[in-house]
């Protein structure tokens, strides 16, 4: 079987890459295009670790197949920081200290830049809820919910 | 090496030709947040996925002779965000809305949820209740099947190897006429229904029950169109007496087993509470009177 040829805008950029039909966008991502911050915690759609965004949406990585990228802008992890300086979200779950091991955190800060674009001024039921597909094993998760609301009174121009 | 073939057609006979042709397994791909587990846990091996989101009116939402119809394909977080459907069938949005996290919600389909023929598929026991029309095509045409006929047993369904689900369409909708979904799980999010109840009815202007459908899912090898429930209900407010009716004609419809998500006596029990509940909120927004979430 010969490889599938993809195009896609990964991050902003014009990209392509071959892959075999079997492998998901997250293998495409970590193994084929070498962005290794998406991470694969369950490879089940449980726990959001490979949380990625196309075309805007929040999808888990390990749930698509890289084919099906073709024509699709991705965005990662690492696209969510503005050239060299942190996103508000990454800055914010830095000052709380919303994570500890970090195996989590790319999936987090993904699924609540979804959040925050779609729902600048979550209730934290809210947030609560859409995060409930990511899970963290260290933080309890109260840390990362203080981090979302304070990004999201940030991105608001309510806080500093 | 695989030999794992894949397939993104753009057209229904090409889709139609490629599941025809294949002389191995070959699988339909939606939104994949249950066929892609599967294949990875080696329950499912096809030689063939067929990508059907590409062809025209698989994703999208659209009115047709009063009534609407839903592309197979429509990823859950489109489904939400429609607001007439929000307002017409409250009950199979929240019931679409509960199916895993927001990442499934972005992929998973009406079509997925009653093709893999769970028993405690979320979306099935609400598009029962709907009254909901799955548009088959394949090989010989195309035919209209109510969504019941579907699903034969777990993981089972009625579609022929060439054949696929176009759309669903669902029935115009009378004045005084709502739907609700409950589940009950252990917690409040991201888990599978012990039991599920899908209710839609119309009332007349005294509060009557009209016309109903009402399931059950989780209780039975495939999701239960339960035609005793509304048998109760239609002719009756939903004073005391109908809602013990209710309770018992549920409880008498649900064949549960035993397993580790409840026993065969508590899914039977909560059949019956979450039958009262469902109707309770069914009839409320048929009235008017509630047009918050359930969940």
């Amino acid at each position: 079987m010969a490889k599938q040829h993809v195009t896609a805008t990964i991050n902003g950029e014009e990209s392509e890459f071959l892959c075999e039909t079997q492998q998901t966008m997250l293998d495409v991502l970590r193994d084929v295009v070498g962005l290794t911050g998406s991470k694969e915690g369950c490879a089940s759609g449980d726990c959001g670790a490979c949380s990625i965004l196309v075309d805007g949406t929040l999808v888990c990585s390990c749930l698509m197949l890289g084919v099906e990228a073709q024509g699709k802008s991705i965005t990662t992890i690492e696209g969510i920081a503005q050239g060299d300086h942190l996103h508000p979200i990454q800055q914010k779950f830095l000052e709380h200290a919303a994570l500890q091991c970090g195996f989590c955190t790319p999936g987090l800060i993904v699924a609540t830049k979804a959040l925050l674009d779609e729902n600048p001024n979550p209730t934290e039921t809210e947030a609560r809820y859409w995060l409930a597909g990511n899970l963290c094993r260290c933080t309890g998760y109260d840390k990362v919910i203080r981090a979302v609301m304070d990004a999201a009174a940030v991105m608001r121009g309510e806080a500093a | 090496m695989s030999n794992l073939s894949y397939a993104a057609p753009t057209s229904v006979d090409e889709a139609v030709k490629l599941l025809a042709g294949a002389s191995g397994l070959a699988k339909v791909l939606s939104g994949g947040t249950d066929l892609l587990v599967q294949m990875r846990a080696g329950r499912m091996q096809p030689e063939l996925i067929v990508d059907t989101k590409k062809i025209p009116g698989l994703i999208g939402i659209r009115e047709e002779n009063g009534g609407f119809v839903i592309g197979a394909a429509t990823p859950g977080a489109v489904v939400e965000a429609h607001a007439g459907l929000n307002k017409a069938w409250p009950g199979l949005v929240e019931a679409l809305d509960l199916i895993g996290s927001t990442q499934v919600q972005g992929r998973c389909s009406l079509a997925g949820n009653l093709c893999n023929a769970s028993p405690a598929a979320d979306s099935v026991p609400a598009l029962y209740a709907a009254g909901a029309v799955a548009v088959v095509v394949g090989s010989a045409g195309r035919r209209e099947v109510p969504v019941e006929q579907i699903p034969t047993g777990p993981g089972r369904t009625s579609l022929a190897k060439d054949e696929f689900i176009l759309e669903f369409k669902l029935p115009p909708r009378p004045a005084r006429s709502s739907d609700a979904y409950l589940r009950f799980i252990p917690r409040t999010e991201m888990d599978i229904a012990v039991v599920g109840c899908g209710i839609s009815v119309t009332l007349d202007a005294n509060g009557v029950c009209t016309a109903a459908r009402c399931s059950l899912g989780a209780v039975a090898p495939t999701v239960l169109l339960v035609q005793a429930m509304a048998d109760v209900l239609i002719g009756h407010t939903l004073d005391a007496d109908t809602l013990a009716k209710l309770d018992a004609a549920a409880q008498a419809a649900a064949k549960p087993i035993t397993d580790k998500r409840g026993t065969v006596e508590y899914r039977t029990k909560v059949a019956g509470v979450l039958a009262r509940r469902t109707a309770a909120i069914a009839f409320d927004r048929a009235m008017g009177k509630n047009t918050g979430k359930a969940h």
